[in-house]
């Protein structure tokens, strides 16, 4: 009979292969809601109207619908109907991503609006074009502002991508469920894969706040 | 040269129009002084000459330019634009600031550090010491020069300056006032300067354009705004106190008595002594040969004294430059109580004299050049 603490001491190195990829999983997703994101929030501050719109429909898309919805929806819905073969991994970042775009551009949104009036002013003054104004003044300064705002991002999408488990991602999750399955120590193996969890968020959050003060400029608050 | 024929501009949506034809000229090398309550129009002026704003109607001309025709971006580039709220970017060092324009118009390397020292000298920041700083570490009178010095970073013949010493206490107003006096009279810059202080119109202006409700009251110089308000409104800008006010546009070289008595410092006591007692002085500004101010002596000194002038003479630190203005030459004057002031150039050498009764007469309307005239000493110390 097997006991708690020999099926962990057995499954720990399999459950630690998970990790690695729930957080390329986690990476992966936001980094990609980082690229979609960041045009996303220039787009619907500084562009024309329709455009605006289209962001405003797309954010309240991905927003709005249950992420097992999504998931669902575009593994076995949306790209096979486009005769596109993405493996369930794909599929996870690119659900958790736009996701994620969804909520970072308007993180970014917001840090691109508390920025003085007067940046842009003086920027377009010596005679910055729009977009040199947006690269070079704005962006560095919002992106700043943001980082807190991806703290949470990150320990968000940490916790959401337990959810790929259901595509069938051989995430932490899947694998805790796995091992539980066949020794019946559900109890251990759920407890551990939270607290791995909570180690990850733990020094994810560490690390963005390493970051946030790094780069934070000199003589602010 | 900027030029602005009837130009007027109206916000979409106002009922008003915040600039109501506007027709002024500003000549090369000139500041003209706008001037004018909050929301008179003076930033929208502003922002019109270099296309932030769109034109309503009416043409803007720098040099034999339209603004309409120039690419806007180009145009920018060729004025330096001081904001109102400054607007240093806050991410970047003082260094990164200043040289924002020129790495937008890809100057190499060694020769945007050059131009950013040496601008850094001119707004009397020392380069050692600010270069690498950040904008939150400069107080408010540094972070306007640095402001000051970006809008002059790429040497735009012309300069528009939106209240650019707004935020900043009166003395260190005055200090930054002289600076750019100093500066553009060596770089003689075409600039249009926004103010709300009308001393500081007055002290900086070649012009100035007094505005009402996006409409110019009267634009001319100093002293006409100050000799010849068109109506109560500019009286009342202007100040009872105008005629006090003209203080400031004189200069001490305009007032003074040139030529004053003295003696050098070489003649002997008693020929002196005899002179000033013939002639009733008791005081005699004393100068060496090449005429450098030495100081003053005074009768009971001379009297019975064997040696020459040099040996009793008594300094006079009471000096100004023929540049410095009435206001400073008055003040300095009622601070020592001694009623005259002497000017001497940049070498020392004794230039003229001025005493209350001289200053009273050139503030009063009846104003006139003079010169050659003589001083004279009076018993009981007085130059007249
Ligand atoms: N972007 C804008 N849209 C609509 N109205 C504006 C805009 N900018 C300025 N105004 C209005 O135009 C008028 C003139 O404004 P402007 O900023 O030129 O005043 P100002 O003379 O610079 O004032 P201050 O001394 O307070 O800086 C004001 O009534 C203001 O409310
Ligand atoms: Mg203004």
């Amino acid at each position: 009979m097997s006991t708690p603490f020999s099926v962990l001491q057995q499954s720990l190195p399999y459950l630690l292969q998970g990790v690695w990829v729930t957080l390329v999983v986690v990476l992966g997703s936001l980094s990609l809601g980082l690229l979609v994101g960041l045009p996303l929030a220039v787009g619907q501050v500084y562009g024309p109207r329709p455009l605006k719109r289209i962001i405003g429909l797309y954010v309240w898309f991905f927003r709005g619908i249950p992420l097992l919805v999504l998931l669902f929806l575009f593994y076995f819905g949306l790209f096979p109907f486009l005769h596109l073969d993405f493996s369930a991994f794909t599929v996870a970042i690119i659900v958790l991503g736009s996701i994620s775009s969804a909520y970072q551009s308007q993180i970014l949104r917001g840090a691109i609006l508390s920025i003085p009036e007067g940046q842009m002013k003086a920027a377009r003054a010596i005679g910055m074009s729009d977009a040199q104004a947006i690269v070079h003044i704005i962006l560095p300064q919002a992106l700043r502002l943001a980082i807190p705002g991806w703290s949470n991002e990150y320990s968000v999408l940490l916790k959401d991508s337990a959810v790929t488990y259901a595509l069938g991602v051989a995430e932490l999750m899947a694998r805790a469920h796995h091992v539980a399955s066949r020794t019946y120590q559900h109890l251990v193996l759920y407890l551990c894969a939270g607290f791995i969890f909570m180690i990850l968020t733990f020094l994810g959050t560490r690390a963005l706040n390493a970051l946030h003060r790094k780069v934070k400029l000199k003589g602010y608050s | 040269m900027i030029r602005l024929e009837r130009v007027t501009k109206i916000y979409p949506g106002s009922a008003f129009p915040a600039v109501d034809s506007v027709s002024l000229e500003v000549a090369e090398g000139q500041i003209c002084m706008l001037i004018g309550s909050s929301g008179c129009g003076k930033t929208t002026i502003m922002r019109m000459i270099n296309r932030l704003t769109s034109i309503t109607s009416g043409t803007i001309h720098i040099g034999d330019q339209n603004v309409m025709d120039m690419d806007p971006i180009q145009l920018r580039r060729q004025i330096g634009y001081v904001i109102q709220q400054i607007g240093l970017f806050p991410h970047m060092t003082v260094y990164d600031n200043i040289a924002t324009v020129p790495k937008l118009l890809w100057w190499d390397k060694k020769r945007i550090a050059e131009r950013v020292d040496e601008l850094l000298d001119l707004v009397n920041l020392d380069p050692d010491t600010y270069r690498f700083r950040y904008p939150r570490e400069l107080s408010g009178g540094q972070a306007q020069r640095v402001g000051v010095a970006r809008a002059m970073a790429a040497d735009p013949p012309v300069m528009l300056m939106d209240e650019p010493f707004g935020a900043i206490d009166p003395i260190n107003r005055e200090v930054l006032q002289e600076e750019f006096l100093r500066i553009q009279a060596r770089l003689r810059k075409t600039i249009v300067f926004v103010t709300h202080d009308i001393d500081e119109a007055i002290k900086m202006g070649d012009k100035i354009a007094l505005l009402d409700a996006g409409r110019l009251i009267q634009f001319g110089s100093p002293e006409e705004l100050l000799t010849k308000p068109k109506n109560q409104f500019v009286k009342d800008f202007v100040g009872a106190d105008r005629t006090l006010k003209r203080l400031n546009l004189l200069r001490v070289k305009h007032a003074m008595l040139r030529n004053p008595v003295h003696c050098l410092e070489e003649d002997p006591s008693e020929k002196v002594a005899e002179k000033m007692i013939e002639q009733d002085m008791s005081y005699l500004l004393v100068t060496d040969r090449q005429g450098r101010l030495k100081g003053y002596v005074n009768l009971y000194d001379l009297r019975g004294h064997k040696g020459t002038v040099g040996d009793v003479v008594r300094p006079l630190s009471l000096t100004v430059k023929p540049d410095t203005n009435l206001k400073d030459a008055l003040s300095k004057m009622l601070s020592y109580d001694l009623g005259i002031v002497v000017a001497v150039d940049d070498a020392g050498r004794l230039q003229g004299f001025l005493n209350t009764r001289t200053l009273f007469s050139v503030v009063g309307e009846s104003y006139d050049e003079r010169g050659g005239h003589w001083g004279r000493i009076t018993a009981d110390g007085r130059i007249l």
